[in-house]
């Protein structure tokens, strides 16, 4: 068995001498991901908007059900997709299962509840007169919901890169519904289970990297975030 | 408001330039599920890059346990299958899930173990003997546990050994070769391989030796069928067949039995015998 600093340090030259394979891997990574949290965002946001700002019966019931769908985990999401997918379930014909586009579904049913929870805290926080000042001088109710949007963007921001965070780093649903094709749906996570499965340590570690890395921006930028927030407070 | 344009164009354009485009070959993807052994060995590597090439059809590889491969063959869920369970395999073509079964390749499975060899095993032929004295020994056996074409050979042992194994020292591990192996050299335990997997992670394996082989029980043979296209009538049946024909015609045969690690030859062609 390879040390860990043999490891570590192949694991760096396959990075920057830009290894073709490795390389594709991240961009499957990130090309998903993006897409998930892309298309998941607007309608999250806007679910988070209604709990926020509209009172109807069953509201909170709704508010702590997303929350309950915050702790459910990546493998029963790709199960279940997966029985909805497969060529015998409901939705076979869409034939979806083992391609990006499954992927990307498994993932925006990932982030959505943390989106909408997020989403839902910092718009709740948003002074209820920014809303009442914009629709009182006569902004239509959607100009008035963006309006309170952009009062809270930053909580906003952050609920976004927390849904990246966890998609990014998903790794049960992805090779579930993916199936770890090379080059088509092998992302960072699934790549670095196979390759501990092969001992390839090097690799998985190189794929690591890069994912410590990942997370080190977000939270950076995450603080950042915080950091103006609480200056304008 | 013009921060959000800003963030938002990054976006789009880390997404366009990030996302690989699904192949966009001409050719319909033909999905291979496969064993973990033909993947993780790098046989495929080998093998499918030039019949992608030829023909110009981009194969996906999904690599499973047999028993998970022939459920996705049953499902519809996979083009055409590369497995190594025989009985399996029949039973699956007449049952009509599968046709045009047709033999790749064989190679034998091997038992390891930990160079101390408790259980004294070493140089045994008989593969029944050995798993009875594994068994008296009490010494860690681990079990692929998946439903895999090894696992099924391994509990066909078992059986014919007379012997139902459990207890603590009867570790089923639900994983795949590699990482059974690598289970095998942490805990100093036993463990039934293919011998193709075994010389691919042999380097890495210091505490493990090829303790027993050239039992006729351990022969294992890879056949590859197609899915039915009565079943399913959108399944790339005509990818299934150009690449059965390929893999059993003089050049992929050729590219198996050139296929070497360290100087080792891991899979032995059949297509002639059929």
């Amino acid at each position: 068995m390879e040390s860990l600093t043999d490891a570590s340090l192949k694991a760096l030259s396959l990075l920057v001498s830009g290894d073709a394979e490795l390389w594709a891997i991240i961009s499957i990574s990130f090309g998903v991901s993006f897409q998930a949290i892309l298309y998941t965002t607007p309608p999250a946001l806007l679910t988070a908007y209604a709990l926020a700002h509209f009172e109807f019966p069953g509201r909170r019931t709704l508010v702590s059900l997303f929350h309950t769908l915050l702790a459910v985990p990546a493998v029963v999401v790709g199960l279940t997709l997966y029985l909805l997918l497969s060529r015998s379930g409901p939705f076979g014909d869409l034939k979806l299962l083992f391609t990006q586009t499954a992927m990307v579904l498994g993932q925006m049913v990932l982030s959505f509840p943390i989106l909408v929870a997020m989403g839902h805290s910092a718009l709740q926080s948003a002074d209820q007169r920014v809303w009442e000042t914009a629709y009182t001088l006569g902004a239509p109710p959607l100009r008035a919901m963006f309006t309170v949007m952009h009062e809270v963007r930053y909580g906003l921001f952050a609920a976004v890169i927390a849904a990246f965070g966890r998609i990014i780093a998903e790794v049960g649903c992805s090779m579930m519904v993916g199936g770890n094709i090379l080059n088509y749906t092998r992302n960072i996570t699934t790549a670095i289970a196979l390759e501990t499965s092969k001992g390839q340590f090097a690799q998985g570690i190189a794929l690591g990297i890069v994912l410590l890395v990942l997370a080190l921006v977000l939270n950076y930028s995450l603080s950042t975030l915080r950091h103006r927030l609480a200056m304008q407070a | 408001m013009r921060n959000a344009i800003g963030v938002s164009l990054i976006v789009v354009t880390l997404m366009l330039s990030l996302s690989t485009p699904p192949a966009t070959a001409a050719q319909r993807p033909i999905r291979l599920a496969t064993t973990t052994s033909t993947d993780n060995s790098g046989l495929l590597r080998q093998l499918l890059p030039p019949f992608e090439e030829q023909t110009g059809y981009p194969v996906h590889v999904i690599a499973v346990g047999t028993g998970k491969a022939l459920r996705m063959g049953r499902d519809g869920d996979a083009d055409v299958l590369l497995v190594h369970a025989y009985e399996d395999e029949m039973e699956f073509v007449s049952a009509r899930y599968g046709v045009n079964r047709r033999d790749v390749m064989y190679n034998d499975f091997v038992i390891i173990g930990p160079h101390t060899d408790g259980a004294k095993i070493r140089g045994l032929k008989d593969a029944l003997a050995a798993l009875n004295r594994i068994q008296k020994a009490q010494l860690p056996f681990v079990s692929r546990g998946d439903d895999s074409g090894t696992h099924k050979r391994e509990r066909w042992l078992w059986r014919q050994a007379g012997i139902t194994p459990g207890g603590s020292w009867y570790r089923e591990a639900g994983q795949g070769m590699g990482k059974v192996l690598q289970m095998a050299e942490e805990l100093d335990g036993y463990t039934l391989t293919d011998r193709g997997t075994w010389l691919a992670h042999k380097p890495t394996l210091t505490h493990l030796l090829l303790l027993v082989a050239g039992d006729q029980r351990l022969y294992n043979r890879y056949g590859i069928i197609a899915v039915s296209p009565q079943r399913y009538e959108d399944i790339n049946y005509r990818g299934a067949m150009r690449l059965i024909e390929w893999l059993t015609s003089q050049q992929g045969q050729d590219i198996i039995k050139n296929f070497t690690i360290n100087g080792e030859t891991l899979f032995f062609p059949l297509a002639g015998a059929n």
